[in-house]
């Protein structure tokens, strides 16, 4: 079990006091491609961010790779980010002011194990494996949409950690980016035996997945 | 390069114009400070050297008493209605042996004693008053320097003519006196002496050049009709004059005679100098802080457009030191090239005021490099860019990144 809820519950007090999650308990194994479902509202990206880690107001049980994470500080959490967890954004978020090598270099230079040249390499297989080498050393904004979701795609699995977590990595891209985006995704569940969280509204991608977890009113159903 | 650095580098680069607006204001600040405070502390040395061409670091000289009481009583008061100041002679006892033990002590560097008389330069039937100055001239001019600024002979010419004098430019001119020519002139005790010019001295302060004359303490002995032990001040320099109320406050205990500091004899001075000091660190602490406000500004403004990157930089795993290393590290790199570039600045300002002539008794204007004022300059300079930075990456740091993420 490589992710592990138990009675999640939160609150939102502003402008009304209104739980958003009401007990969510599941848990997720190595190598799983899960996609989390359900209407707007129904608090997916909430517990998105729950998992993720960035959102710590809630009350219950998160376990990831075997540690209760309940009560770590905001440091100890952003190492666990670090090394652990990969994002996908719906707007792909790439850090405008860089080249594509430096957005996908940034988090394991962050992480600081291997030397820049070693990084540098693997930034650059990461590319050619998203077909992207030629767009290396061009600024972040000089990309197309599908282009910058894939180098965020790259910049996600950097650091080669165990969960990838999307919130609807797809949802600003045509179909034919979406599919290989899914690929790269699927590829990566299967092959690599890497974790894949991502919420969606594309049903065609989410029945597409090993595994879906279906929400409603702060519920899973 | 260290990733947080390297992250600053690029913000640094990306928003130019405001970097250099935001340098430029660090490059006034800085070397108007650095310039302000050298040109004090020009000021504080001219008037320091002024003032030591005529006054000694310490004066040891025995203090007018007021008449006490013989006897006290026990269970009363005595009271004298109408208390005089003692008549007695204003000499030291034992003068040599005084100057011996003062020499000992540390910190010490010049001792000698003197003997100071009001008396009258005889010019035909007009008389001039002034103050002739009785002293070992060998040690006497290591203490004012007076050879630096005698114009004509010299003051080791002194030692050399026992009747030799050496009088003040004003005098000079006004009785129209060269080296060589002699000079008449009467004590306030009466003592009538012809003595030999053997030097001139101009100190620039008119009232010095007009009244003062040096001679030696032999001479000076005769005008006053005493002895060759009679010596009514002992003369110290020491290391460092602002050391001088300490070592006067010890001086006092030691000889049981009054030792006055020039710091004290000078109050009225010293405030004035307090004040110029106080106006000159005021104003130039002012424009460091007003020069930081463009830091604190272009920070401010990076932290706002680049609010989305933070928030993607921390859900990476950037923690909130290293959102505030990076901006820190932004306002530090725009600091240190402010203050580079500010050195330079007020080096040439420096060297530029150094070739403006004033005039009076301080010719060039009294400014050179002063490597203290600098160095603090530099600190204080980084310090207040520190700030700057930290008030804005603070803020940056507290982002949460998913409030970010669900707009």
């Amino acid at each position: 079990m490589i992710l592990q809820v138990e009675n999640i519950e939160k609150k939102f007090y502003d402008p009304i006091e209104f739980k958003v999650l009401n007990g969510i308990s599941f848990g997720i194994e190595r190598g799983e491609f899960v996609t989390l479902v359900g209407k707007s509202g129904c608090g997916k990206s909430t517990l998105l961010y729950i998992l993720s880690t960035m959102d710590t107001e809630y009350s219950g049980r998160l376990v990831i790779d075997g540690e209760d994470v309940v009560g770590y500080d905001q440091n100890r959490l952003s190492a666990i980010r670090n090394e652990k967890i990969g994002f996908v954004f719906q707007f792909h978020y790439l850090l405008t002011d860089f080249t594509c090598l430096k957005n996908i270099m940034i988090p394991a230079l962050r992480l600081g194990k291997l030397s820049e040249e070693e990084i540098e390499f693997r930034a650059m297989e990461k590319l050619r494996m998203l077909g992207l080498e030629d767009q290396a050393l061009k600024p972040a904004s000089k990309l197309s949409g599908g282009q910058q979701q894939r180098v965020a795609i790259a910049r996600a699995l950097i650091n080669d950690p165990l969960i990838i977590m999307g919130d609807e990595p797809t949802g600003n891209l045509d179909s034919k980016n979406t599919q290989i985006v899914f690929d790269i995704l699927q590829e990566l569940a299967h092959v690599n035996k890497q974790t894949i969280i991502a919420v969606t509204h594309d049903n065609d991608f989410a029945r597409a997945s090993d595994r879906t977890i279906e929400m409603m009113d702060g519920r899973i159903i | 390069m260290n990733i947080n650095r390297n992250i600053a580098w690029t913000y640094f680069i990306a928003s130019k114009k405001m970097t250099m607006v935001a340098i430029l204001g660090v490059v006034i600040g800085v070397s108007i400070f650095m310039f302000m405070n050298s040109m004090a502390a020009g000021f504080d040395r001219t008037s320091g050297e002024s003032f030591f061409k005529t006054t000694p670091h310490i004066r040891v000289y025995k203090d007018d008493k007021i008449s006490q009481p013989l006897k006290e009583e026990s269970n009363s008061k005595t009271l004298i209605v109408n208390p005089k100041v003692v008549p007695s002679i204003n000499t030291i006892d034992n003068p040599m042996d005084w100057v011996k033990l003062i020499r000992k002590q540390k910190e010490v560097t010049v001792v000698f004693p003197q003997v100071s008389c009001p008396v009258f330069y005889n010019n035909g039937k007009s008389q001039i008053t002034g103050t002739t100055i009785g002293f070992d001239p060998v040690e006497a001019d290591k203490m004012f320097r007076i050879s630096t600024f005698t114009v004509q002979g010299s003051i080791a010419d002194l030692s050399t003519h026992q009747d030799g004098i050496i009088i003040g430019s004003g005098i000079a001119e006004k009785m129209n006196l060269l080296t060589g020519d002699k000079i008449n002139m009467t004590s306030s005790k009466g003592i009538n002496l012809t003595l030999t010019v053997v030097g001139i001295f101009k100190t620039n302060n008119s009232k010095e050049d007009k009244t003062k004359s040096y001679v030696n303490l032999a001479t000076g002995q005769q005008f006053l009709k005493e002895n060759n032990a009679y010596v009514t001040d002992i003369n110290v320099n020491i290391d460092n004059p602002d050391r001088a109320p300490q070592v006067a406050k010890e001086l006092t205990n030691l000889t049981g005679y009054k030792a006055e500091d020039w710091i004290a004899a000078n109050e009225t001075y010293m405030a004035a100098s307090r004040i110029r000091k106080i106006v000159i660190m005021f104003i130039s602490f002012t424009l460091l802080i007003v020069s930081s406000f463009g830091i604190y500004n272009i920070l401010n403004m990076t932290v706002s457009q680049k609010i989305n990157d933070i928030a993607i930089l921390k859900a990476m795993g950037f923690n909130g030191g290293d959102v505030i290393r990076i901006f820190v590290y932004q306002a530090l790199t725009i600091g240190a090239l402010g203050v580079i570039l500010g050195v330079l600045l007020a080096l040439i300002l420096v060297q530029a005021l150094q070739h403006v002539y004033i005039g009076g008794d301080i010719g060039y204007f009294p400014i050179r490099f002063e490597p203290w004022v600098f160095v603090r300059g530099i600190f204080i300079g980084l310090f207040i860019t520190f700030l700057a930075g930290y008030v804005p990456a603070k803020k940056a740091a507290k982002v949460d990144p998913v409030s970010i993420f669900r707009k």
